[in-house]
């Protein structure tokens, strides 16, 4: 893409954002920027100044320099963004102005900052209040401001509430930076469900250590956790209850009860249970009550996902022989075959935005990450030779991926975009980290 | 015996003539007295001792057959002990990515049949295990599989389904470690276990 034609779209996003009034500017066409086919192969270089401290006391210089800090991590964490070295900056940020009048544009567009973001902080008895403000440079007009006041500890979530706001802003859609991750992490007394926020911070255990735990899946209402524990000699699904700690028995049939997924539009799960002597997926009612039985063919059939809005459902079926991914409509009933390449696909997770399914593939003995295209099927690979890759999660935007990844040793959680740039860790801890599934969008 | 018993008869005979004689010869003077009791003792003597030798005899006898019944015994018992490890330690093998049954898998599971038919009360937990390669939550339904593979066909031959629970670890409890083809053909199999009230 040329610089002309980028600047234009810059442009177009921008003059969009600018329209501070609904309704002002055309909506669809205004997000189909950042939302191209590649939005992280280029990425948008951006300048975030130290914040301005306001009332000039000792402990908001501390806070000023976090909150850019923050700030600069979260933006950068999405992809979309490659953030400007302060040192490149061609005036001490700290002592101009953050409002638009006081900006010189120049000195912003000399060091090619496709976007400003300034901001200021008040640090009074107690009491934090945080401005920001996003400029285009290039055309001298202010995005986005916000202003958040709170306790000094809410800091983040406020940093977090603007970089949501910017998001939705450029892209459209809700960021993911109030969303979760789930995995299961192995320390020395066994396996427990854990939880952690979008970029690896507030690692929190949620159930007690036991000898095998598996497959976590967010309620779609983000306060519960379903997942497989063996007890009492089966593997049963558990709930665990985030707001109260709590734990429930939730399927108990004989036999194995395994990979449970929330179905969006409703309080219903589906999940494979062998109490038939055939591993088959059933749906289930919010007390574990069986709905229906949802496959029908003799051998494995496992790890249901329902898209978006639930009316369809990809799982993972031996039927043919070798684990393929298949495509049940849930009200016709009709199942198609969706995979095709290779001989082992497994683990599929629906893209909350769109057609998508990612999921992980076998090739040589090794598994990589891979999307398809559901209508099409279109075949992408996102993750090559870097150990194994399993058991992907979209993030409730859509635009990322969470994985685990063998390629430093142990199993660890790592993340990348949906198109498979910024691959990275996103966890260090001791142990083995298993199985992550991202909260899906919130519906109350 | 019979001679024994002949000679039991006679013994007795003269106890019951020499008792008469001394009773008939009450009367009599108290040498003779002396004198048929000396006889009595020396008769009582005597069969006192047949009699010792003859429990003797019965005693080692029912020694032997004791002995021969213990060794037996505990032959049937190791053999029943062996059989019952047998039964634990054979395990069923099945190929990459899949739950059939092959001709050696079959071979062991006759073995076992024969097995559960001679133990009626026994009651088995059958696992279902795969090697590393794949993926934690099919592996986890493949080793179900398996599992269940091994029961249907127990269950075909007459085993009552009741007596036959299934189990998968999944990946999670490889037999051997190791990350070769050698590791993978071991790991890839069904387990048997008693349940824990047997």
């Amino acid at each position: 893409m040329t610089n002309t034609m980028r600047l234009f779209f810059r442009i177009m996003i921008c003059a969009c954002a600018l329209a501070l009034v609904p309704g002002a500017c055309p909506q669809a066409a205004d997000y189909d920027y950042i939302n191209i086919r590649e939005p992280f192969s280029q990425k948008i270089p951006m300048a975030i100044p130290v914040f301005k401290t306001l009332s000039r006391g000792a402990a908001e210089k501390q806070v000023a320099q976090n909150a850019a800090d923050m700030l600069e991590a979260a933006l950068a964490y999405t992809g979309y963004f490659k953030m400007i070295d302060r040192d490149a900056f061609l005036q001490d940020p700290g002592g101009q102005g953050i409002v638009m009048e006081e900006i010189k544009f120049g000195n912003w567009t000399d060091i090619g900052a496709e976007l400003l973001l300034t901001g200021g902080v008040r640090l009074e008895s107690g009491v934090l209040q945080m401005e920001f403000r996003l400029f285009d440079p290039y055309r001298q007009k202010m995005i986005l401001g916000k202003r958040y006041t709170g306790k000094v500890d809410g800091q983040r979530k406020m940093v977090l509430r603007f970089c949501g706001e910017m998001i939705k802003r450029l892209t459209g859609r809700q960021g993911l930076f109030d969303s979760r991750i789930a995995f299961v992490g192995t320390g020395d007394e066994g396996k427990s469900v854990y939880v952690c926020d979008f970029d690896g911070k507030n690692v929190t255990r949620t159930t007690k250590p036991q000898s095998i735990v598996v497959s976590p899946a967010w309620a779609p209402d983000n306060r519960y956790i379903a997942y497989t524990a063996y007890t009492h000699g089966n593997q049963r699904i558990y709930i665990s209850d985030l707001q109260d700690g709590s734990v429930r028995e939730f399927a108990a049939y004989e036999g194995i009860n395994l990979t449970p997924a929330w179905h969006p539009g409703s309080s219903a799960l589906a999940a494979t249970l062998s109490f038939e002597g055939d591993e088959e997926i059933y749906l289930l009612t919010e007390t574990g009550k069986i709905d229906k039985r949802l496959t029908e063919s003799w051998g494995v059939d496992v790890s249901p996902a329902f898209s978006p809005e639930g009316k369809k459902m990809v799982f993972v079926s031996s039927r043919s022989g070798s684990p393929q991914l298949y495509v049940k409509d849930m009200r016709s009933g009709s199942v198609r075959r969706l995979t095709y390449e290779g001989t082992y696909n497994t683990q599929p997770d629906w893209s909350p935005v769109g057609g998508q399914v990612v999921y992980s593939g076998m090739k040589n003995g090794r598994i990589d990450i891979y999307v398809i295209d559901v209508d099409s099927g279109e075949t992408e690979r996102l993750t090559r030779k870097a150990g194994d890759n399993e058991a992907p999660s979209w993030s409730p935007d859509g635009s990322m991926i969470v994985f685990t990844s063998t390629r430093t040793g142990n199993s660890r959680i790592f993340v990348m975009t949906a198109s498979g740039t910024d691959q990275r860790m996103l966890l260090d801890m001791p142990g083995k980290q298993q199985l992550p599934d991202w909260s899906p969008p919130k519906r109350e | 015996m019979t001679r024994k018993l002949n000679m039991k008869f006679s013994l007795l005979c003269i106890v019951m003539l020499s008792l008469a004689l001394t009773v008939s010869c009450a009367k009599k003077p108290p040498e003779t007295t002396i004198e048929s009791e000396q006889a009595e003792a020396a008769e009582t003597r005597a069969t006192e001792s047949e009699t010792d030798t003859a429990r003797a005899d019965e005693d080692s006898l029912t020694e032997e057959e004791l002995e021969a019944r213990r060794q037996a015994e505990a032959e049937a018992r190791q053999e029943t002990a062996d059989a019952r490890d047998r039964f634990v330690s054979q395990k069923v093998y099945f190929k990459f990515d899949d739950s059939s049954l092959t001709d050696s898998a079959r071979d062991v599971l006759r073995d076992k049949v024969q097995w559960l038919r001679n133990h009626p009360d026994a009651c088995v937990i059958i696992e279902g295990h795969c090697d590393e390669r794949g993926t934690d939550e099919y592996n986890l339904a493949l080793g179900s599989r398996r599992a269940e593979s091994v029961k249907d066909f127990l269950t075909k031959a007459g085993i009552n389904g009741s007596r036959l629970t299934t189990i998968s670890y999944g990946e999670e409890r490889p037999a051997v470690k190791g990350h070769n083809e050698e590791a993978w053909a071991e790991n890839r199999r069904a387990e048997f276990r008693f349940c824990s009230s047997e």
